[in-house]
């Protein structure tokens, strides 16, 4: 027999697996159940987009791409950086097409972590980023972001968090699971606490086409900030299309070059078919984009309003495609309301306990669905409300 | 308010209160709106896409190229109103190009259609020409795919 629990790192097998797992198999024997636990876009991708990766096939660029992705992928990014952000990036030095936003936050991670370096995480957050910055040898510190604040990370709070280990700051916003935002006001405030120091960011900006009402701020197009950030974005929920695996990060050329180095290594270089459906969502695809975020949109201003008219309490979020609700005033703890909720109002919303500790008394509810679907939902809810 | 109207377009089954959520309004306002949209003859009618074939139903439809004689004034006008007053009539286009209207006809069964065209249309007077295509098979119409939808196919993970 061979010990595999001695064998496996010490460090990977100290992590634990995602919470929700439970509430997800339990999930998937029920029928008769309408969800909105899924994080991701309801739209297939686009056609023309598609159709770009089917001609790629066709003229058989079947091959490695370079490293760093292609050229004119690179370029479009770069341009695109700059178009909607104002954001400078040497196309051939300054960007790295990556197998996902996942596969870059992973990089910048392992880019800049020694062991014992601290990397605060303002939570809830993706669950990613505390287990990989462990996997790296990191110490990863979790922040709370408070609802008073609209879960916006604060300037005095991000002060008192900050140690002589402090190597990297997460800036996870827009936010899944709450949907804050941060505003160019906001982003400067953060920043001024970081000018006095060295501490680098890694801006996770994958929904910042999914805004509501305003438009998103890179934290790098903040004065002084470009300098010490890492800029992770991708494809998958801006253009609808997480299965392609696309993804791209951005920095300055020290930075970018050694989490080149890794992927190098790691990856060889992000899926060519998907490079050139990228390629084509960045030359063609404002429209798309634009379609997608009034509907979110619709159906974000129709689930606040509807939550509301429920009595559940809700900040109004202004990113991604999640809401945030309060559930705690209902006398159950996270997990016991969701499963009730599924077991007995037959309607999935993931707890928030699923974000850590900090979730208890909240849940995520995704409108990456239908009208229809939302509707049905809402009066699931309203009926399981009832009952309590 | 346009927005209202695309919204409409799309699902006409959202009830006034959902469209006063969805647009941050009043379902009030939303019912005045659509009022007057149906009075001015914007909002004419909402109707469900069936698929007949799937129904278990036999229908035939055919598109009816037709071609007039151009020499009476109004000809098209006067000809249009005669020809979209037929129940048989699912729809009536005026065409640029080789003839003049396009006349989309359903009816219980292919005779049932090429007698429609004998009898009513290529009698009319001005009437010069017909051509009858009939319709095989329909694959996407009004934006919607004929086909049995696919169950959503997302995963569950904490992405
Ligand atoms: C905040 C955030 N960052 C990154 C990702 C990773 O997305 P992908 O790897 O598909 O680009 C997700 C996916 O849910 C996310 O929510």
């Amino acid at each position: 027999m061979i010990p595999y629990e001695q064998l496996i790192s010490q460090s990977l097998a100290g992590l634990k697996p995602s919470g929700i797992r439970k509430f997800f198999d339990l999930l998937s024997t029920m029928d008769d159940v309408i969800s909105l636990t899924v994080g991701q876009p309801d739209f297939v991708t686009p056609w023309h987009i598609r159709e770009a990766a089917i001609e790629s096939l066709e003229r058989g660029h079947t091959y490695y791409t370079a490293n760093a992705g292609t050229t004119d992928l690179r370029r479009a990014i770069a341009d695109y950086l700059d178009r909607r952000f104002s954001l400078r990036y040497d196309p051939h030095h300054e960007v790295v097409v990556t197998v996902g936003g996942s596969e870059a936050i992973d990089l910048a991670l392992r880019a800049v972590i020694n062991p014992g370096d601290e990397v605060i995480v303002p939570v809830p957050s993706f669950v990613c980023y505390g287990p990989l910055a462990a996997m790296a040898g990191g110490v990863p510190v979790m922040l709370e972001t408070r609802p008073e604040d609209g879960f916006k990370l604060t300037p005095e709070r991000l002060r008192a968090a900050i140690t002589p280990r402090t190597k990297l700051l997460v800036l996870p916003f827009p936010n899944n699971p709450t949907g804050a935002i941060l505003t160019e006001e906001e982003l400067c405030g953060i920043a001024d606490v970081l000018r006095e120091t060295n501490v680098l960011v890694l801006s996770d900006e994958i929904y910042a086409e999914l805004t509501y009402g305003r438009r998103h701020t890179s934290f790098a197009s903040i004065p002084g900030m470009w300098e010490r950030t890492i800029l992770v974005s991708g494809f998958s929920k801006a253009y609808a299309m997480t299965g392609w695996r696309m993804g791209y990060l951005a920095a300055p050329e020290p930075l970018a070059r050694e989490m080149l180095k890794l992927h190098q290594y790691a990856i060889m270089c992000a899926p060519t078919i998907s490079q050139f459906a990228a390629l084509e969502a960045l030359r063609n695809g404002d429209d798309d984009i634009a379609m997608m975020r009034e509907e979110y949109d619709r159906r974000r201003s129709f689930l606040l309003a509807g939550l509301a008219e429920l009595g559940i309490d809700c900040y109004p979020a202004e990113g991604a495609f999640y809401l945030y609700p309060h559930i705690g005033k209902f006398g159950l703890t996270s997990e016991e309301f969701c499963e009730r909720l599924l077991y007995e109002g037959r309607c999935a919303i993931v707890p928030g306990t699923a974000f850590g500790d900090v979730g208890e008394g909240y849940a995520r509810i995704s409108y990456a669905y239908s009208m229809r679907h939302l509707e049905e939902a809402l009066l699931r809810i309203g009926n399981f409300l009832k009952t309590l | 308010m346009d927005d209202i109207l695309k919204i409409l377009e799309k699902d006409a089954t959202l009830t006034p209160e959902a469209l006063a959520k969805m647009c941050n309004r009043t379902p009030e306002e939303i019912r005045a709106m659509i009022a007057e949209w149906e009075k001015q003859g914007v909002i004419l009618g909402r109707r469900t896409l069936v698929d007949w074939e799937r129904a278990g139903e036999e229908k035939a439809r055919a598109m009816i190229e037709v071609k007039i004689d151009h020499r009476g004034a109004y000809a098209y006008d006067k000809l249009a109103e005669r020809i979209r007053n037929y129940p048989e009539v699912k729809s009536l286009y005026l065409m640029s190009g080789t003839y003049d209207f396009l006349v989309v006809v359903e009816g219980k069964s292919l005779k049932e259609v090429a007698f429609f065209v004998s009898d009513k249309l290529s009698s009319q007077e001005i009437v010069t020409a017909t051509a009858t295509h009939f319709v095989m098979n329909t694959y996407k119409e009004n934006h919607v795919m004929f086909k049995v939808p696919t169950a959503d196919e997302r995963i569950n993970e904490l992405l």
